[in-house]
């Protein structure tokens, strides 16, 4: 694996040789040597498969229903990808990427590819790791890849910025009643799915889901837009892809799948910007140690942090000018 | 300089996964990133799994004495996969007999009772590969 | 005397001698003291003692659930044993009998427990490793040659496959021409601990419901004098959780098992009386004894006033326990035996009714004939020898084991009402309260042996720096290909088409509601096999798939 050129590497992905695509996921997300060119190539190709987010509170079942998705699209003879968002702990780096072993008996059916990956620190849970797997899965053929976030902090937003659709998930008695109210929810789902709507709660839960979706304005989207379904027994599963088939299709066709992605693409490249800066930042500052002096000032009582920032920051733009400078002439020599 | 990756599996029949969800657990807690597949595992699945997250190293834990049967199968499947390169341990119920056979099938170590977490974290530290760490500098 | 100990005397205690004659007309100790059947606190003193204590025999059955205890019977001796093919483990049983033994216990391999044949795929490597295999009633055929089954108490530890397995032996019964009655023994066929602690499930929580519920129904009216089930605390100890989980989620389980039964239009005190304990003994020799009181007042509490049991029967926590396989030592083996040895006087001053010793190897593998010998002597020694059983409840009235019965039962009770609170047992495994309890407990526990904070002799202290090798029992590597070869010439011989139909009825009786027990005994007694049978229920019920991870 390791003697492969990109070229190569890419090559055997779009056979979809096990081995090489999840080693071309590992590639970028430690960003190892090879990794932009990977990435590169990778971008030469168009990706038809649809994107799929499922984002939803712990407990909500998320995993048991990517497990009913993959058997449900399995037996309409469809190839599925699954990326799994899991947290890093904070204190260690370390995790233990759990959604996998629920989906476990897929894992002999050579058209089922199952990718978990940590967080990794990102405060969202998703990394560029998480599309840049979603892309390699798709030029493998899996179409839909489905990507399980974390599920906790912003990860319903983060989600949106990789997924052509957000699935999400809500169960009765989870709180989720109060959870549907909270800012911006019915802004992010695509499609709202009542889990576990075997249990109390689950009318009322679509009731409620409904009245928002008329107060915002959207009455007539009420059926397009919220199933049930019973992850555990598959329950309403069907019912769900044959809705997201819907919505995706109606999407392409009004342009809203053309806006997303590129918005994505916007988001994209603006998530790789400020890493680029902020890292190009910490190389100034490891030589020059402009962040520490001001802090030593603000220590001891001299200025505050805006003036102090923004100085940083003018030395900042000298310094990589400078820089520039410095390379031109030494090209020139 | 990159985390590691480890596969924890149970192979076979055997359902006791205290071992296994501790030495998860642990091996967690030195930094590493660890997927484990739950019990009643066939080796196939076992080794697509592998391949699939692509990890460093696979640890299998097997009670029942179906060891010497399950445990070269698996390696046998990594190597038909082009995964000959991972490192594959094992835990369990493991007579000392058995070790020889295991570890010419390919199985690099074998954690007997009475094994400490830094016994296990000091084998993988110094059979990670080139580039990785189970605790790398924070960027 | 205190009043209440005459009444005991005069009302319990003499119907129980008329039963059962006492070991001895008196006992005494070897200097010639007199040693008193029970000892009791005098009438002026202890007021709570009726409520809390009671007397053996008597609500709340704290201090033992018969009145004579061990000096009418001594508790059964019985060693669970089972490996390789039936033929080996029928000489097992024969010896172990043959040693004074008074009670079987059949270990049964993994492929057996889980409904699968020895010639599935993931049999492979499986077969006759942990206990028998047994594929048709031929192997029980084989399992029980000269064993006599009517004077024998036999318990199996099988709990997704219980019914299957107990219909074999019943067919086997049937055969001999032993009519069901006199049948005595016990099947674990606790399916919720397997969800938890032992990995051995097949069919998700309701389904599994079912058929334990419908073994219940069968044996109230066909084999009266079997345990249906044995409530086990032991795997979830095992896997980690504290001594007070373990009591708090055994009776926990019992009560769904209850419960279930009740909805199914059981009656409470004919199934009640039927149903069976099997906790662990660990190391810590206070807390056990003093767990098991606080078992059994809490049990009988449920019983009556949860359950509204009428028949004191039911009331009753009868036990089976084993001793730790978690405190064996693979270094130093022979510190196992000197562990077993505490571990016995634990549950035996803890009023175990039956008692399985592990043996000294058995942290190595499946225990030498030799390992088992020693494994039972302990038990011979402490009771023939250590005069424990010649007064019950020998510890009753210590102030620490009092203080300990009490506060885990304090303990127990929140637990249980935490398990309530979520809806049960089964919607607490469900959601993963239950298994988060025992793991976060397991992790303290071992990260403390790690470090060598929690001192186990031989291994993190005391260490020896060289050991010699243990002979360890061996699995004959043929066991495998003789089992799979001798079900492809049974499948010859046997009647296919009666089989295929009543596979058919199995499969009827599972899509509806009737009971299966009689269809499942049809199928075994026309040699169906056990991968047959279970594949056909796998069909209906569907399979149960681990969710919660760590």
């Amino acid at each position: 694996m390791t003697a492969l050129t990109t070229k190569e590497l890419v090559r055997l992905v779009i056979d979809g040789n096990p081995m090489a695509v999840g080693r071309a996921i590992s590639i970028l997300a430690d960003r190892r040597a090879g990794a932009l060119e990977l990435l590169g190539e990778l971008y030469r190709y168009e990706i038809k498969g649809k994107v799929i987010g499922i984002t939803g509170a712990p407990g909500a079942g998320k995993s048991t229903l990517v497990d009913s998705l993959i058997k449900a699209y399995r037996a309409q003879g469809r190839r599925v990808g699954v990326v799994a968002v899991d947290p890093s702990s904070p204190f260690t780096g370390g995790a233990i990427l759990g959604d996998r072993l629920r989906m476990q008996r897929h894992a002999t059916d050579p058209d089922v590819f199952v990718r978990s990956l940590a967080s990794r620190g990102e405060l969202g849970g998703l990394g560029p790791a998480t599309a840049e797997a979603a892309r390699v899965l798709g030029l493998a053929g899996f179409d839909p890849v489905l990507i399980e976030t974390v599920g906790v902090g912003q990860a319903e937003i983060e989600v949106m910025g990789v997924a052509d659709l957000v699935l999400l998930l809500v169960v009765p008695g989870n709180g989720d009643e109060v959870q549907c109210l909270k800012a911006g929810i019915m802004e992010i789902g695509d499609l709202f799915v009542v889990n576990k709507a075997d249990r109390d709660g689950a009318d009322r839960l679509m009731g409620e889901i409904e009245s928002l979706l008329r107060l915002a304005g959207r009455g007539d989207e009420v059926s397009a837009r919220i199933r049930r379904t019973v992850a555990t027994t598959g329950d309403g599963v069907t019912e769900l892809i044959d809705g997201l088939d819907a919505l995706y299709c109606a999407y392409e066709s009004d342009g809203n799948l053309a806006r997303r992605r590129r918005s994505h693409q916007a988001r994209q490249i603006k998530a790789h910007l400020v890493r680029e800066l902020t890292l190009r930042f910490f190389d100034f500052d490891e030589k020059t140690q402009f962040l520490s002096r001001a802090v030593d000032s603000l220590s001891a009582g001299e200025g505050d942090p805006v003036t102090l920032g923004r100085a940083i920051i003018d030395e900042f733009v000298r310094w990589s000018q400078g820089e520039e400078d410095g390379a031109k002439s030494e090209t020139h020599a | 300089m990159r985390r590691i990756r480890i596969l924890i599996a149970k192979p076979g029949l055997d359902g006791h996964d205290r071992g296994a969800k501790f030495v998860a657990r642990a091996l967690r807690d030195a930094g590493a990133e660890v997927i484990y597949t739950g019990i009643r595992q066939s080796p196939k699945a076992i080794a697509h799994a592998a391949v699939q997250e692509d990890v460093d190293f696979v640890g299998l834990s097997c009670l029942s004495g179906a060891h010497n049967r399950l445990f070269p199968e698996v390696i046998e499947l990594l190597k038909e996969m082009g995964a000959g390169h991972m490192v594959v341990f094992g835990g369990g119920i493991i007579p000392h007999k058995d070790w020889p056979f295991l570890e010419s099938a390919g199985i690099s170590r074998i954690f007997g009772p009475g094994a400490t977490v830094d016994e296990m974290v000091g084998m993988i530290t110094k059979m990670a590969p080139d580039g990785s760490r189970l605790q790398p500098p924070a960027e | 005397m205190r009043p209440s100990r005459t009444k005991w005397e005069t009302g319990t205690l003499k119907k129980a001698h008329d039963g059962v004659a006492e070991r001895e007309s008196e006992f005494k100790t070897p200097s010639g003291l007199p040693i008193d059947r029970i000892y009791t606190p005098d009438e002026n003193s202890c007021p709570d003692y009726e409520e809390k204590l009671g007397y053996p025999g008597e609500f709340p059955f704290t201090r033992g659930v018969q009145p004579t205890m061990y000096r009418g019977r001594w508790w059964t001796m019985r060693q669970y044993a089972g490996f390789g093919d039936a033929a080996e483990s029928n000489r097992r049983y024969r010896y172990l009998l043959d040693q004074g033994q008074t009670g079987l216990s059949i270990a049964f391999d993994l492929p057996t427990q889980v409904g699968l044949d020895s010639d599935d795929p993931m049999s492979a490597g499986e077969v006759g490793k942990v206990g028998v295999a047994v594929d048709t009633l031929a192997d029980f055929e084989i399992l029980f040659d000269q064993i006599p089954l009517e004077r024998v108490t036999t318990s199996m530890t099988c709990n997704s496959t219980a019914m299957v397995l107990l219909a074999m032996y019943v067919a086997l019964a049937r055969k001999r021409g032993i009519h069901p009655t006199v049948l005595r023994g016990t099947i674990q066929n606790d399916i919720l601990k397997e969800y938890v602690a032992r990995g051995t499930y097949i069919f998700p929580p309701k389904p599994s419901m079912r058929l334990i519920v419908d073994t219940f129904a069968w044996c109230s009216d066909n084999i009266p004098n079997w345990n249906t089930i044995s409530i086990s605390g032991y795997h979830l100890r095992e896997a980690g959780c504290t001594a007070v989980q373990e009591v708090a989620f055994t009776l926990a389980d019992g009560i769904a098992y209850v419960e279930a039964a009740i909805a199914a239009g059981l009656d409470v005190d004919t199934f009640g009386r039927r149903l069976a304990f099997f906790f662990d003994v660990h190391n810590n020799f206070l807390e056990e004894i003093a767990k098991f009181r606080a078992a059994r007042r809490m049990w009988a509490n449920i019983m009556r006033h949860r359950f509204g049991a009428k028949d004191p029967r039911s009331w009753m926590l009868r036990f089976h326990s084993q001793t730790a396989g978690s405190s064996l030592t693979a270094q130093q083996p022979d510190n196992n035996a000197v562990r077993v040895a505490i571990q016995t006087l634990a549950a035996v001053l803890g009023g175990t009714q039956s008692l399985h010793t592990n043996s000294r190897d058995e942290a190595l593998g499946l225990p030498t004939e030799d390992s088992v010998r020693l494994a039972l002597r302990t038990q011979q020694i402490v009771a023939y020898e250590s005069g424990v059983g010649d007064t019950i409840d020998p510890l009753g009235g210590s102030w620490v084991i009092e203080s300990l019965t009490d506060q885990i039962e304090v303990e127990a009770v929140k637990l249980i009402e935490n398990v309530d609170k979520i809806g049960g047992m089964v919607a607490a495994i469900e959601n993963g309260y239950v298994q988060k309890q025992i793991q976060d407990s397991a992790y303290s526990a071992q990260i403390a042996v790690d470090r060598g904070q929690m001192k186990i002799v031989g291994m993190n202290c005391f260490v020896a720096s060289d050991e010699p090798e243990i002979p360890i029992q061996e699995i004959d590597p043929r066991t495998e290909e003789r089992q799979v070869s001798s079900l492809a010439e049974l499948k010859k011989t046997r009647d296919s088409s009666v089989v295929a139909q009543a596979l058919k009825d199995v499969r009827a009786a599972a899509e509806g509601s009737a009971n299966l027990f009689d269809p499942v005994l049809r199928a075994v007694t026309v040699y169906a096999t056990m991968g047959e049978i279970c594949g056909v229920l796998r069909d209906v019920f569907g399979e149960y798939r681990e969710e919660v991870v760590l």
